[in-house]
């Protein structure tokens, strides 16, 4: 086999697997996750009327996505109106992960969403933090679209 | 009364010879050696005494069955069938016919007597070579007849150690999580039982979320991480005297928690801002010392035997790795380089090697690998397990596994299962409920 041959065949076979990926990006981001981020309302519910009580994360991720960001800022312009309100936010991990870490990966998801809350002006003692870890997963499915569902911050009223 | 320190008295008698059989443990042991449980022979008053006392029809055979069951959960032995035995127990333990029992295939013999005197529980019992016709060691116990299951373990860590050369594992109890309930808002317990399952005891009732109980590796007590108050918290139990108390004043919650070696400290996680890091706590002068500062999440630390090192599970390359560092904190190393996440180290007993969590393409394994992270060795594959605990003696790992769920989201169950250091005699430990986060007690006699 001559190298201009070897390239050739290196060639199709790049072609192909971008082929196959792109199928496979938007297979995914048609249902109700996009990348491994939960975009669906199933286990969702609601602080007052268009306030969703909770925000979702990427596999052993802690960081804020778009959609998270506009949740989290409508929650603080309930907060704002509702002054009286103090919230816990608690933070789960999926089933694929070690017990321990998890524990320390809620603390960090919740903790995400309380920094970005403070960021929008409310104060951080109306905000109180719990993680529950994978002890406590919404959907007992062991698929990746329940993980998805359980990789959450659920914002809880206190009082 | 939970566990009273029961006096165990020794007699050793002489001994005359050297050992002939061994069994290697060091590798999997395909061939497991025969061996002839007799039962322990028991004259008729002691045995109705008995009866009255502890509502067992025949003491002597009981404890034998006790000695023999856990031979066989070892896999390192092969306990013969009973109805195959030509000699009456009282006679084989005066002095064996060794023909018979070579007869049998029998490579080692255990005899024993069992009697009732002055209200308490005498046994004693001889381990004999059968190829050589000699007597291998002979032992007797004085004790309370309540303590009579204690007893067949004690000889199984006797036979255990004078044929393997490595202190036994079996007078030892594991500490563990009963669950129950859906999925969805399991209802756990503090529960603990003898390694073989028997006399299971429920610590707690259930009304908190509790986690990760561990034994110290001195005495009776406990650390656990309750959810007591929806404050996650460790927590200290006296199992001997059900005395609990809060690890320490945090701020926030505290995990993932660990004796030293000596028993005098906990190691711990402590998580706030969204930060975890490890810290330790005396449990005599109460001063608590910070142990890593780092902005990654650091948990599930574990001494080694002599207290020096630590070794504890980090993300601060990104995702979860195995580290090793001084018990002071400095000199950190990571060890884990394989493919796949790292979590759950545990230093052995015996200082050499390190158990783990290993996550790799959808599957979880339990492994072993040297203390600076070289000769890795994945022990068993599986949808998910976690949380390998040590035997006293190094030997063997237990450790937790959860089922898949069906596309209903039905099928849930976590088991306690056990596998040998050497990749050989994995099986599931049977539990009364579910069960996870196990830990093994060291052994309670010595």
């Amino acid at each position: 086999m001559n190298l201009s041959k070897i390239l050739k065949n290196s060639f199709l076979i790049l072609v192909a697997s971008l082929v196959l990926t792109a199928c496979a990006t938007q297979k995914k981001s048609t249902g109700q996750l996009q990348g491994d981020v939960y975009t669906g309302t199933d286990s969702v519910e609601y602080l007052a009327s268009g306030v969703p009580d909770r925000v979702f994360f990427a596999t052993n991720e802690t960081v804020l996505t778009t959609a998270s960001r506009e949740t989290l800022r409508k929650q603080a312009t309930w907060l704002r109106k509702n002054s009286d309100i103090n919230i816990v936010l608690e933070g789960h991990a999926d089933e694929r992960g070690t017990r321990e870490y998890n524990l320390a990966l809620g603390e960090r998801r919740a903790n995400s969403a309380k920094d970005y809350l403070m960021t929008y002006g409310i104060s951080s003692n109306r905000i109180s933090v719990l993680s529950y870890g994978k002890e406590r997963p919404v959907d007992s499915g062991s698929n990746p679209l329940a993980w998805s569902k359980n990789r959450r911050s659920v914002s809880v009223k206190a009082n | 009364m939970l566990f009273r320190y029961l006096f165990i008295l020794l007699i050793i008698f002489p001994i005359k010879v050297f050992a002939l059989i061994e069994v290697d443990i060091t590798r999997g042991n395909l061939s497991p050696l025969p061996v002839a449980v007799s039962p322990l022979s028991i004259d008729d008053s002691s045995k109705e005494n008995f009866k009255k006392i502890l509502k067992k029809e025949n003491l002597g055979s009981e404890i034998s069955t006790i000695v023999e069951n856990n031979l066989k959960q070892s896999g390192l032995f092969n306990p013969l069938n009973k109805n195959a035995f030509l000699q009456e127990p009282n006679i084989a333990n005066l002095k064996p016919r060794f023909e018979d029992w070579n007869l049998i295939k029998a490579q080692a013999l255990i005899t024993g007597k069992v009697t009732f005197v002055d209200e308490k529980l005498r046994v004693e019992f001889r381990l004999w070579d059968v190829l050589a016709g000699k007597e291998m060691m002979a032992l007797a116990f004085t004790t309370v007849p309540s303590n009579w299951r204690r007893v067949g373990h004690i000889i199984t860590d006797k036979v255990y150690e004078r044929l393997t050369g490595e202190k036994g594992y079996f007078d030892t109890r594991i500490i563990y999580v009963s669950e129950k309930g859906p999925k969805t808002n399991r209802v756990k317990k503090l529960a603990i039982m003898d390694q073989d399952g028997f006399n299971n005891k429920f610590l707690t009732l259930g009304n908190e979320l509790v986690l990760t109980p561990r034994f110290s590796p001195r005495n009776q007590m406990v650390t656990y991480l309750s959810y007591f108050r929806n404050l996650p918290r460790v927590y200290l139990l006296d199992i001997e005297t059900g005395m609990q108390e809060v690890v320490g004043d945090f701020p926030g919650m505290t995990f993932a928690p660990r004796f030293s070696p000596d028993g005098k400290k906990i190691i711990m996680s402590f998580a706030q801002d969204g930060n975890s890091d490890i810290y330790t706590m005396d449990l005599e002068n109460r001063i608590v010392e910070r142990v890593t500062n780092h902005p990654s999440i650091d948990t599930s630390p574990s001494y080694s035997p002599d207290g020096k090192y630590i070794t504890f599970n980090s993300d601060r390359s990104g995702y979860q790795q195995i580290y090793v560092m001084n018990s002071d904190g400095k000199k950190v190393k990571r060890i884990s380089f394989g493919n796949g996440l790292y979590g759950t180290p545990v230093w052995s007993p015996r200082g050499d090697l390190i158990a783990f969590t290993k996550l790799h393409k959808g599957k979880f394994y339990i492994g072993v690998m040297r203390t600076d992270g070289t000769g890795e060795r994945l022990l068993t594959e599986n949808f998910y397990q976690e949380a390998p605990s040590w035997s006293p003696n190094g030997r063997v790992l237990i450790f937790y596994r959860e089922t898949k769920t069906n596309s209903k989201g039905e099928g849930f169950s976590a088991k306690l299962w056990s596998i040998d250091l050497t990749g050989y005699n994995e099986k599931m430990v049977e539990t009364e409920t579910d069960a996870s986060d196990p830990s093994w007690s060291s052994l309670l006699s010595n």
